[in-house]
Formats: structure tokens, sequence, C-alpha cells
């Protein structure tokens, strides 16, 4: 067995990589999360909750996102594929490349360079890097999969290359701008406009980023992973088509009661209804593929991962489109409630993915066996406990707030003032940084654990020089 | 024939991209080419050198994270912020702000909401202007330079798509001669929703009388309502403060001499300067008062008791011969 062939050196550097821009998001987040209930913690002009808030998201979309998209596709395209990359070297360099966009990434939305659009704040210097990256790993995925053994794609393969061509038009449509300096830069749409094509953008981003890369990780891995046949073929076909096609549509969910056309907004929920089709399509896969044999639970730790990632993203993605019907959008748009349900998707469903994903490869990639099977769980448990308490009590207040603004007399005049409603925030911010904390401690373990299989692996090499 | 495709990378990649076109084409591309998509109001003024710079900053801080731009048309809300966004307000906005949180309120109306001198307060220190806020001080602005060589390329930028924001640099170095960033915040600040109305003026009526005049427990009750209220802007025995709030004992009413009955008094609290056309004064340009009774801040009886109170604050200051116009000397 020659692992070597397989580049492994560059998945294992995207991975630690994403872990690192992971680790530096999440610690923003836990900042901006104290920032909004002690506006003493703002230290302007850099650290200040306003440039800090898109350090976090972009943080951890593209920089623990991205990077784990770009290590884990590399991964599963070369073993589905039967055959190393065709252009290791370019890999390499795609992963220098990356590592040094996301530190000017981070270190130019702290400067204040931003076009303001969210998860698209990157000025135009930084974007043209990005579509370099994204160029880079295309170029690898299709020329790989090209020259595989088997006939047949796996649909992990079928949701990777959605993702490439996806991400590729809606990055450049979306950042399409007048640049005005070196890092300034005017989205080309003004006013209605410019809001309809950056939440067809936004929206697409959670389905690109969010969605598709990770059911590639989810289908590939956990099959693999306890060792069990996938359930249908046929669910996955139904999936894949129904959540590519329909996707694109429902942008407009965001645009709820804006001034943005009526027809686009009552078309985009319609959409966004439809959407629960391929959710639940690739949920039922998922149970099923487990639900030969439940036994998995007790004898296999990594089970528990993956069907409580799967869970969350089939609540997500019930949450979802409920919360584009006009009636729940009046009252929870806006509000703390949003927060809530983005974090049970990024924490639960994409973190929790990754993790399991990562918990896997690693060892294999290093030759040897998961270093505690007992940090895992204790990980597992914490980043349960803080994600969920996060997204509760964000669920809470999101209401709360809602119905407080909502809130008249008879007369017509209103009850709160927004200072009141506000006011009312302030304790269940205290909880959402204490499940901050808790998060936070289940990734580090996870830390831990990764990096002392890594070191086991080594040693394990060290002691039989015939294996190197 | 179908499972074909699961065997051929390039065109199940094509496949994708023509199932991905066609939500994007039907609500993203074609749009653009309808006439809905590009509204503009009539009244809707380009911004001015300081004002885009003003904009800038606004993007830089990143305020859109916790604030957004747009009025959705609920009861509630009108009530709440004022008219309803129309699309036709946006055209200049490259982005839209509109956000998607409100960790602090909607600012798509807040032009002329307050005057400029509370601005300033507020963005050096939010937490003297609302104890609880948790918005960050942006003192550190104040002194800090605009580059008028940069603003003007950013107006020129723009400019590209909007001939009428052109402009040439010694124009622009004019506009912002002896202002800072902090300037330029406010100025962008007290144009937002310019072009609507923030209220429609209402049926109020100057003839209301008051039905708690002279009641002494009102009078009692209005001194506290008003410290708590009004007196950050209004002074503390509402004998003003320069630059952020007029008198209300004196002998001028909305910049005009003359004072006007208790109704005028009901009208401007109860529906803040959009009143003033009820009052028949212009008052001053810039507005800065808030409707206390339409928000919900204020009950009826409550404002009448605040005016009971004024009234005998009006008379003790008389009395002691404070600020007496001289034409209430006279007679
Ligand atoms: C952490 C969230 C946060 C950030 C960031 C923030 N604000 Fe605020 N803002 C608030 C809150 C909460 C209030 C309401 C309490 C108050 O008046 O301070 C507010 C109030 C305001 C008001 C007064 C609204 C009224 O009552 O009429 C203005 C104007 C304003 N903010 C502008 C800005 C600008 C401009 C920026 C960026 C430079 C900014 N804010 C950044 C939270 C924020
Ligand atoms: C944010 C600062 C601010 C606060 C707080 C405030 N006002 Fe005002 N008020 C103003 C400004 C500015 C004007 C001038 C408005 C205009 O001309 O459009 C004004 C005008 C008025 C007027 C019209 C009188 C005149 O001479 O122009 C009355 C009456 C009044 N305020 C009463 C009150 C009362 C009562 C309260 C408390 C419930 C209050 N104000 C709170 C800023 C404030
Ligand atoms: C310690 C853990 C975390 C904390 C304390 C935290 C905190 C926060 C806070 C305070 C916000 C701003 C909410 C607001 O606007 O009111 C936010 C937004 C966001 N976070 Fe996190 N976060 C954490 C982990 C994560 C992870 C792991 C991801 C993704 C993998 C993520 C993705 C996002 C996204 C996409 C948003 C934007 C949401 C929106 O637009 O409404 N966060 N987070």
């Amino acid at each position: 067995m020659n692992d070597y062939r397989y580049d492994n050196r560059t998945v294992q550097g995207f991975i630690l990589s994403a872990i690192a821009w992971g680790v530096v998001g999440i610690l923003v987040g836990l900042l901006i999360s104290i920032q909004l209930w002690a506006p003493a913690a703002n230290f302007a002009p850099y650290l200040t909750y306003g440039r800090l808030r898109p350090v976090h998201t972009n943080g951890l979309a593209f920089g623990l996102g991205a990077g784990v998209i770009f290590g884990l596709s590399y991964y599963i395209v070369m073993r589905l594929s039967g055959r190393p990359l065709v252009f290791p070297r370019l890999a390499r360099v795609q992963l220098w490349i990356f590592n040094v966009a996301i530190a000017a990434a981070a270190v130019s939305l702290m400067m204040g360079y931003t076009q303001s659009n969210e998860y698209a704040e990157l000025e135009w210097p930084l974007d043209i890097g990005v579509v370099i990256l994204w160029v880079m790993f295309a170029v690898n995925v299709f020329a790989t999969i090209s020259k595989r053994k088997d006939e047949q794609m796996y649909v992990s393969l079928w949701y990777i290359i959605a993702t490439v061509v996806a991400i590729a038009v809606l990055y450049v449509v979306n950042n399409l701008s007048i640049p005005a300096g070196w890092m300034k830069s005017y989205h080309l749409f003004a006013g209605v406009n410019s809001a309809n094509v950056e939440w067809w953008y936004g929206h697409n981003a959670v389905g690109f980023l969010f969605t598709t890369p990770f059911l590639a990780m989810f289908f590939y891995f956990m099959p693999k992973a306890l060792n069990l046949p996938l359930y249908s073929h046929r669910l996955s076909i139904l999936a894949f088509w129904s959540l590519v096609f329909g996707y694109l549509w429902t942008g407009a969910h965001h645009l709820v009661y804006t001034p943005l056309p009526d027809w686009l907004q009552t078309l985009g929920i319609v959409f966004t209804l439809f959407l629960i089709a391929p959710s639940w399509s690739s949920v039922i896969n998922g149970y099923y593929t487990v639900g030969a044999d439940w036994s998995k639970m007790k004898t296999n730790y990594l089970t528990k991962f993956f069907i409580m990632a799967i869970t969350f993203y089939g609540l997500q993605t019930v949450q979802g489109p409920t919360q584009g019907l006009r009636v729940v959008s009046q009252l929870i748009h806006y509000t703390d409630w949003v927060p809530g349900h983005v974090h049970m998707g990024t924490m639960g469903w994409v973190t929790l993915t990754a993790c399991a994903s990562i918990y896997y490869v690693i060892p294999k990639i290093n030759g040897t066996a998961i270093y505690s099977e007992r940090i895992a769980n204790i990980h597992f448990w914490l980043v349960m406990v803080g994600q969920l308490l996060f997204s509760v009590t964000m669920w809470i207040t999101g209401i709360q707030q809602g119905a407080m603004w909502k809130a008249t007399n008879a007369d017509g005049t209103l009850k709160y003032t927004f200072v009141e409603t506000l006011t009312k925030n302030y304790p269940y911010w205290h909880t959402r940084t204490l499940a901050g904390i808790i998060f936070t401690a289940g990734m580090l373990f996870f830390v831990y654990n990764v990096l002392m299989t890594i070191r086991q692996g080594r040693a394990r090499a060290a002691a039989s020089p015939a294996a190197a | 024939m179908a499972g074909e495709i699961y065997r051929k990378p390039i065109t199940l990649a094509l496949m994708a991209t023509v199932a991905i076109l066609v939500g994007s084409i039907v609500t993203m591309a074609y749009p653009m080419l309808r006439a809905d998509m590009h509204p503009k109001l009539e009244t809707l003024r380009p911004f001015t050198p300081l004002q885009l710079a003003g904009r800038d900053i606004y993007q830089r801080e990143g305020c859109v994270g916790c604030h957004t731009q747009t009025i959705r048309p609920l009861a509630s809300e009108v009530a709440r912020y004022g008219d309803y966004s129309k699309a036709g307000e946006f055209a200049y906005d490259h982005p839209f702000l509109w956000g998607s949180k409100r960790t602090g309120p909607d600012l798509a109306r807040e032009g002329g909401l307050r005057p400029d001198g509370w601005h300033y307060q507020h963005y050096a220190n939010p937490q003297q202007m609302a104890a609880k806020s948790n918005m960050p001080s942006y003192g550190w602005l104040k002194g800090r330079p605009l580059d008028p060589v940069e603003v003007a390329a950013h107006l020129n930028a723009l400019g590209m798509v909007h001939p009428e924001l052109k402009a040439d640099p010694a124009a622009v170095k004019a506009a912002l001669a002896g202002k800072d960033e902090l300037d330029a915040l406010v100025a962008y600040t007290q144009q937002l929703g310019h072009a609507v109305q923030r209220r429609q003026g209402g049926s109020a009526n100057l003839d209301l009388e008051n039905p708690l005049a002279r009641d002494t427990q009102a009078i009692v009750a209005g001194k506290k309502l008003f410290t708590e209220n009004c007196a950050a802007c209004h002074g503390d025995e509402a004998q003003g403060t320069d630059g952020v709030a007029p008198s209300l004992i004196d002998d001028v009413f909305l910049g005009a001499k003359g004072d006007l009955p208790d109704g005028a008094y009901f009208a401007m609290i109860d529906g803040g300067s959009d009143a003033k056309p009820i009052a028949g004064r212009t008052g001053d340009p810039g507005g800065g008062m808030d409707a206390y009774g339409k928000t919900g801040q204020l009950k009826k009886d409550e404002i009448w008791s605040i005016i009971a109170w004024l009234r005998n604050q009006k008379g003790h200051e008389a009395a002691e011969g404070h600020d007496m116009p001289e034409a209430e000397k006279k007679p």
C-alpha cells in the first residue's frame, strides 16, 4: 500500500490550514458576541464589531469552509478516480496562495476595505485572487476526474462538479463592480437590482459552499467510515438535480417585504418551499444508509457525528423554507432568530460533517488510528451542547424581539421603544457567549486530537522505516 | 441513456450549468432588463461629495452589520420608523445597504429625525444618549481628514453610470474644506430617506385645549416626564441647548416669533418635525424632533402633562424675567 502517491501532503496541508483559520474565525466570533453586550470591548479602529463581523463570517466561510472543501474534495476526487492529482504542483501552489489570500482578506477587512455585500465583502484585488484559486481547483478536479479508472462517477463527484461551476458563475457575477481605487469599488448594480443580485449570490453561497460540497463529503465519508453501502442511488439523482435546479430561484426570500418587485418575492418563496424536496431526499438517504445497521451507533464513534450532522441539515432545511413564508418572515427577519438559524447550519451541519470527515481522513493518510476516541466523544458533546444552547437562545430572543417590535396599542401607537426591545436581548446575548465558549472548548479538543493523531502517525513511521 | 451522463464529467458539468442558469436567468438576469428594477424618484438627489464620503465611512465601519435601511410596509414598522421604503429611493446606492440584521434601529428615515448636534454627541458616545446602547463609539472619526482626491475618484467612478455625480477635483476640495470624517458621516446620516416624507401629516387640530391645564398633579408628572425624555436636548429647564434643540419657554416657536396655542405643542410632541406643516411654520430645516406620540413613547395624557408643566415653567421664567423677549415685556 503506497498512499503517498495520492498527494496526501496537499490534502493534509489544506485540512490543517482550514483548522487554523477555523480557530481564528471562532475566536473572532467569541469576541463579537462579547461586543454585543459589552461595547467597551470595541477597540477602534481595527477591532470594532462592524469591521470584525465580516472577519468572522469570511474567516469561517472561506478559511474553514473553502479550505476543507479544497482538501477533502481532492481526497475524494483522487480516491474515486483511483489516481493522484493530474497537477500536483499546481495544488501545492494553490495551498500557498490560499493561505496568503485568507490572511490578506482578514487584514483588509479589519482595515475597513469592504464591498458591504454579505459573503462578498472582499475588495476587487482579493476577488481576483479568489477567482485564480478557483480556476486552479477546477483544473485539477476536472483533469483528475477525466483520467479516472472507474467509468461510473459516484454521487460525491457530481456534487463537487456542481460546486465548481456554480460558485464560479455566482462569484463572478455578483462581484462585478466599478473600481474606484486600489481597494475600493462600487457594485455595478444599484438599489433594488443590487439587492437582487446580491441575494441571488448570497443564498447560493449557502447552497454551493455550505451544502453541495458537504453533501459530497457526507455521502463519501459516511458510508466509508461506517462500512455501509449507500441506501439509494435513485434518491441521490433526485436530490442532486432538484437541488441544482431549484436553489438559484430562491434568493428573494431574503428580501421579503423590501421594495423588490412582488412577483420576484413570490417566485422566490415558492421555490424556497420546493427546496424541502432535495434536502429531505438527502436526509432520508442518510438515515436509511445508517438504518441498515443501527448498532453502528454503539460500535463506531463517528456514527453519531454523521447522524447528527444530517439531522441538523434536515432541521435547517425545514426551518429555512418556513422562514421564507411572508407571515413568518414578518416576525423573525432582522432579529436574532437568523443567527440562531445560521449557526445550526454552520456549527451543526457544516462543522460536524467537516470534523467527522477529518477524523476519518487524518488517521488514514497517516497510517494510524485516531489518537483518542474518548477525546472525540468529549469534542462531540461539547460542540453539541454549545451549538444547541446558541441556537435555542437566539430563537427565543429573536421571537421576543420580533413580537416586541410589532406590539401596538389599541390606537395604533407602539408599545415599546427600540431601546426597550434591545435591553431584553442582553441576558440571551450573555448566554450566547457562554455557548460559544463551550463550542470553542469542544473544537480545541478536536484540534488536539487531530494534531496528536498526526504525531502518532509520524512516530509509527519512524519506528518502522520500511513504511517510509 | 440517462445513466450515460454519470460517466461523462464534461457533459454532467454542462448539464449542471444549464440547470443553474435557468433560475439565474429568470430571477436575476432577466429582471435587469425590466424598468421596475431601475426606478428613481423625482425627489431623489445625488450624493454631494461630503455625503458620499460619509457613505464610504458607513461602508468601511460595517454599520450595515447592525443597521438596516429599508422599512417594510407593516403597520408597526411604519409607526416606528415612518413611511415604508420605495424602490425609487435607492437609484444611487451601489451597493444597496438594506442590511439583514437590526441590532440597532432602521435608519432609512433617519435624515432629519434628529438635529446634527445630537448625532455628533451620539457618535462620540452612544451610551450618553441611550445608556443601554451597544453601539460602538465613533468619536475617533473626529479630526480625521478627508482626502479630496480620493473622494473625487469615487465620485467619478460612480459618474461612469450616473453622469450627474461626476465632479472636478477643485470643486470637491472646496466642498470638503474644513470637514472631517465625522462631519461626513453626519452629513450622510442626515440625507437618509430625503426623497420621501417621513410621515403623512395627519389631522392635528391646533384648537385642541389642554384637559390637564393647571392641574398640579399633572404639572409634577410633566416635569418628571420632561426630565426623562426631553431634557437631554431641550435642557433641564426647557431653556434650550445651542445647536441641539430650541428653547420651549421663549416667544419663538419653530423659528418664528410669536407663541402658538397648546394644540401646536401637542402636534409637535405627538408628530415631531413632520407635524410642522400643521403648525404652519418651517422651524429648523434639518428637523430633529421625534414623534413621541405617534411612535408610542408617550401617551396622550403624558403629552398634555408635559405641556401643562411647560406652560407653568413659562410663567415662572416670565416672572423671574429670564429670556423675556421685548415684545412680551411691553404690555
Ligand atoms: C453593535 C451594533 C451597532 C453598530 C456596529 C452600529 N450601531 Fe448605530 N445603533 C446601534 C443601537 C443598538 C442603536 C440604538 C441605541 C442608540 O441610540 O445608541 C443605534 C443607534 C444609531 C443611530 C440613532 C438612531 C435613532 O435612534 O435615531 C444612528 C444614526 C446610528 N446608530 C448610526 C450608526 C452608524 C453610522 C454606524 C457605523 C459608523 C453604527 N450606527 C454602528 C447599534 C449599532
Ligand atoms: C433629540 C433631541 C430632542 C429631544 C430628545 C426632544 N426634542 Fe423637541 N425639538 C428638537 C428639535 C431639534 C426641535 C426643532 C424641530 C424643528 O424645527 O423641526 C424641537 C422642537 C420642539 C418643539 C417645538 C417648539 C419650538 O420652539 O420649535 C416642542 C414643543 C418640543 N420640541 C417639545 C419636546 C418635548 C416635550 C420633548 C420630550 C418629550 C422633546 N421635545 C424632546 C429636539 C429634541
Ligand atoms: C464560538 C463559536 C461562534 C460564535 C460565538 C459565533 C458568533 C457569531 C455572531 C455574534 C454573529 C453575528 C450575529 C448577529 O448579526 O447578530 C455571527 C454570525 C455568523 N456566523 Fe458565527 N459564531 C460562531 C461560530 C460560527 C461557525 C463555526 C460558523 C461557520 C462555519 C459561523 C458562521 C457565521 C455566519 C455565516 C454568520 C452570519 C449570519 C448572518 O448573516 O445573519 N459562526 N456569529
